[in-house]
């Protein structure tokens, strides 16, 4: 005799409600019919990696009780210039299909899509209890929009227009919020080109005694910071504007003062325009520092180790390549605690190196900080041995992404291509997650990267490989990938149409001035109907060359929406079979 | 899900013995390609797309290119590597065949309409094209140029500080034409073979950049920009042309995308002029002097000819927030004032042209 336990629907929710991964509350679903409708009813946060994988209204027909949604629109090379202006990314139709059917929505947060101001005006009006927008990287918008969400949502917590490219008509907007509102948590306002209400802001700190986190932009003059400051002395992270003025002793020691009066202070960036002299106001707290943006700092060497080396209990470093070796060397022997660096360079177009900074640098961090887990580098030359050696050193990285800023640059001492460099890599960093490779590399490399990648997500590939059988080792052997992204390599049909299936396991993939043929995405199309195969040529229509000519640009991506409608001119879509024999049959 | 073993292993064995070639010849060889490489236009490497023959293209697109033969067009030629025949088709288009936004045929709203056949110029190709022809293999389509340039010759030919003429897709044959094409822009710095170890730099006096490759390094516009105005506040030594990149938004009146330029590819106006024409065709910019340095008074007259004798006049907003017609102030000034550029029609533009003389001489 079997025995059903069964609990009531209230316990199994309650007991749901504890898991918020969202990988974890798909496996829940999948258990039962019962507990897929139990846990469906009290979803209340959903990750949409790509807007176009689902619509709007399959997502709230399923989760009808969603307070947070985050969407991501446009493909990562978008960031990069490598995606034309106008190929989408609308949240508009999720703004719309939400406001009549999500009325408790409290939280969007935004990656790479356009919002007008029309649907941050339906936003503001329609969620009454709206507390989170995050706009990462989004456009489309300008300050009025940034207005009526001021004007209108009275329990609004953050505000991050976080490098969001928003036109920006006037500062006045932050004048919106009116003087009963108190809640805001945090605001990032980084990007904004034009300078904000000072006035209005002062009054705003001053208000609202739980803000945490607040990114100022370059046009908030330096000596009015202490001003600012004492209005928060609570805040937990502070983004700078332009870090110089005339230099006065008492700006500088009114800044001193108005930095150590926060006493949770955790975290910096900012620091446009550097003037070093007024570097010294930070000293007192760097102790407490964990997270340093100086990427937008032009500060020199000297002046950036005598800053760092004060910053014991750093856990994350951006820093422009001004650092060069001797920089990070110190960082290595000073930041036992490090988790994640970021070098930047401060001249990427120039031919030859302005700063001493090489392969060297990165070594030292690797040995030096144990719990060095993400790499963003950009330098100039690489050597296998170096990255050897980073591997051995580090075999727990997560992410490592390495740009030799010339493509296709040697191993500069043997000449020889990175293949076992980041073969290296892979192989002891077990639980690499994201990697991104430059320099010359052949088909081995990615060899390498099929047998050892096994916990690989996201890959990105540039001027790299000799045949298919390079993007057919990744796609064959790395049993996570998610994302794809390929630039200039010559990947043809053969290891696309060999490995079709595999797409559908991926979030998407992304080629340009790759050689996979017009046919074969027809092909692709045709044949697998859950993936959208987007050609994107700007040439005019791939009907117009032979059927064997290479696309521009592809964008595959697994989808249970169909195709998109909102394509713009130079987007195709590759028809699956299904819709060809309606069209046929009409 | 196996693949099919037997291509793949075709593939295989034909990689592999790539492989086994002695690796410095390979090196060598890439060595030299990664000058070349750099080169061609979108580092597209020899081995992906470059095109060993144009005849595969169909008697359709020709036809297509002669309706478009009012077009403006540019496109580039893959650049030949000889160590690597390439048996994958035409990339020829890919070439940068920058067909503009419009032909010069009445517009319609509905861009759709010519069902798809107007393309939008290619946004990366744009500082592409203007770096790549600094290269050495390209390839001047000279004898298409008359029939595919709408404007009168001043527009072609080798001007110098021109941009190269547009490289009619129909070109038939690679022949690998080392031209200068009247470079005195820094990238032409590079052109030359025997720059090979990029000492290039230093053939003119302009500072030394290299070509730029779209979207590589791999650096957020936000960055980008940030960098640039980082350069332009503090002092450049060496003269040189500074950092980072200058991106603004081109609109054009009753298109239907935006189009990004770089303004840091460009050091005179009518590179600038010759560079969105290619993007969007017909419209005109005010004629400059040859240095971009312009008497006022030429200027004037030259405004008022050509906003009545053409149909779009190029204008931009600057940090006022005024619309200026573009052309009225000196380079260096431009790019620093610049927020953004329109290609307005010129009816519209009747009313700007003398307050943005105006303007410019109050300023002076």
């Amino acid at each position: 005799m079997a025995y059903t336990f069964s609990f009531p629907e209230e316990v199994l929710e309650h007991v749901f409600s504890f898991i918020e991964s969202e990988k974890d509350r798909s496996a829940i679903s999948l258990v039962c019919k019962s507990w897929y409708e139990i846990e469906r009813w009290c979803r209340r946060r959903v990750f949409v990696g790509n807007c176009y994988a689902v619509s709007p209204v399959m997502v709230i027909k399923r989760f009808p009780e969603l307070r947070s949604i985050a969407l991501k629109g446009k493909p990562h090379f978008a960031d990069f210039n490598l995606v034309p202006e106008g190929w989408g990314g609308y949240v508009c139709p999720w703004i719309a299909a939400m406001a009549c059917a999500l009325p408790c929505l409290e939280e969007i947060r935004l990656k790479r899509m356009v919002i007008t101001d029309e649907s941050l005006e339906l936003v503001a009006k329609s969620f009454k209890n709206f507390k989170v927008l995050v706009l990462t990287s989004c456009e489309g918008f300008t300050t009025d929009g940034l207005a009526a969400i001021a004007a209108n949502c009275r329990n609004l917590k953050e505000l991050d227009l976080q490098e969001s490219e928003v036109e920006d008509l006037s500062g006045h907007w932050l004048s919106h919020f009116p003087d009963s509102y108190t809640s805001l948590v945090s605001l990032n306002i980084s990007c904004l080109g034009n300078e904000v209400s000072l006035s209005a802001l002062e009054r705003l700190l001053g208000r609202c005694p739980n803000l945490q986190t607040l990114r100022l932009n370059r046009a908030v003059p330096l000596d009015r910071l202490p001003n600012l400051l004492s209005r928060c002395p609570q805040l937990v992270e502070l983004g700078t504007g332009v870090y110089s003025t005339e230099l006065r002793p008492e700006v500088f020691s009114n800044l001193e003062a108005a930095f150590s009066g926060c006493k949770q202070l955790k975290s910096l960036s900012g620091f446009w325009d550097v003037l070093p002299s007024y570097l010294p106001a930070v000293y007192p707290i760097c102790s407490r520092l964990t997270s340093l943006n100086l990427s937008y700092a032009t500060i020199q060497t000297y002046d950036l180790i005598k800053l760092i080396s004060q910053c014991r209990n750093l856990l994350r470093l951006w820093v422009l390549d001004y650092i060069e070796d001797a920089g990070l060397y110190a960082l290595a022997a000073s930041c036992k605690d490090l988790r994640e660096l970021r070098v930047f360079p401060s001249d990427p177009f120039g031919l030859d190196p302005n700063v001493a900074l090489t392969e060297q640098g990165l070594v030292s961090v690797s040995e030096g900080c144990p719990k060095l887990q993400s790499v963003l580098y950009f330098c100039r030359q690489m050597s296998n041995a170096a990255l050897y050696t980073i591997a051995r050193n580090r075999p727990n990285l997560t992410r490592f992404r390495l740009c030799i800023i010339e493509p296709r640059t040697p191993d500069y001492i043997t000449r020889e291509p990175l293949d076992s460099g980041f073969g290296a890599i892979v192989e002891h960093c077990k639980d690499l997650q994201r990697l991104s490779l430059s320099g010359l590399l052949t088909d081995r490399v990615f060899e390498y990267i099929g047998t050892y990648g096994k916990k690989l997500e996201m890959l990105s590939v540039a001027f790299a490989g000799e045949s298919d059988l390079g993007l057919h080792h990744v796609l064959s052997g790395c049993d996570n990938l998610r994302k794809l992204e390929i630039r200039d390599c010559p990947f043809g049909d053969k290891a696309l149409l060999a490995n079709a299936a595999k797409l559908e396991t991926m979030r998407s993939l992304w080629m340009s001035s790759c050689s996979v043929s017009y046919g074969a995405c027809k092909l692709l199309g045709q044949k697998m109907p859950r993936l959208n195969v987007e050609v994107i040529d700007e040439r005019g229509p791939p009907d117009s060359r032979p059927i064997s000519c290479p696309v521009e640009k592809l964008y595959i991506y697994r989808s249970i929406a169909g195709p998109r409608l909102d394509m713009p001119g130079f987007v195709w879509t590759m028809e699956d079979d299904s819709s060809l024999r309606l069209e046929s049959s009409r | 899900m196996s693949p099919p073993v037997l291509s793949i292993g075709e593939e295989e064995g034909k990689s592999n013995v790539t492989l086994l070639v002695s690796s410095t010849t390979m090196e060598s060889v890439c060595l030299k390609s990664i000058e070349l490489k750099e080169r061609n236009y979108m580092g597209l490497s020899d081995c992906s797309s470059v095109e060993s023959s144009v005849p595969s293209f169909s008697e359709e697109s020709k036809s297509n290119l002669n309706l478009k033969a009012t077009e403006l067009r540019l496109g580039l030629p893959g650049s030949q590597s000889p160590e690597r025949v390439s048996d994958h088709c035409l990339r020829s288009s890919a070439q940068f065949d920058e067909k503009p936004l419009f032909p010069l045929r009445p517009l319609t709203d509905d861009h759709h309409s010519s069902a798809k056949t107007v393309v939008l110029g290619n946004k990366r190709g744009f500082s592409d094209a203007m770096n790549s022809f600094s290269e050495a293999k390209f390839q001047v389509n000279s004898e298409a140029n008359p029939i595919l340039s709408p404007r009168p010759a001043s527009n072609l030919g080798l001007k110098p500080g021109s941009t190269p003429e547009k490289v009619g897709a129909q070109q038939t044959k690679m022949k690998e034409v080392t031209t200068n094409v009247g470079f005195d822009r820094p990238h032409a710095a590079h052109e030359n073979r025997p720059n090979l170890d990029g000492s290039a730099n230093n053939n003119s006096s302009a500072p030394a950049t290299k070509a730029q490759v779209v979207g590589w390094p791999p650096i957020r516009s936000f960055r980008k920009n940030s960098l640039a105005t980082n350069s332009k506040n503090t002092e450049e030594v060496d003269g040189k042309m500074g950092v980072g990149a200058l991106f603004i938004k081109v609109s054009m009146d009753g298109a239907p995308y935006l189009r990004k330029v770089d303004l840091k590819n460009y050091s005179t106006y009518p590179e600038l002029s010759s560079a969105l024409e290619k993007m969007f065709s017909c419209f005109t910019i005010s004629q400059c002097g040859s240095h971009g340095i312009l008497g006022r008074e030429m200027n004037e007259t030259k405004l008022k000819d050509l906003i009545h004798g053409s149909e779009y006049v190029l204008t931009y907003e600057d940090k006022d927030g005024d619309w200026m017609l573009v052309g009225d102030v000196p380079w260096e000034m431009f790019i620093e004032t610049c927020k953004r550029l329109r290609i307005m029609k010129s009816s519209d533009a009747i009313g700007l042209a003398p307050r943005a003389v105006e303007k410019s001489r109050s300023r002076n």
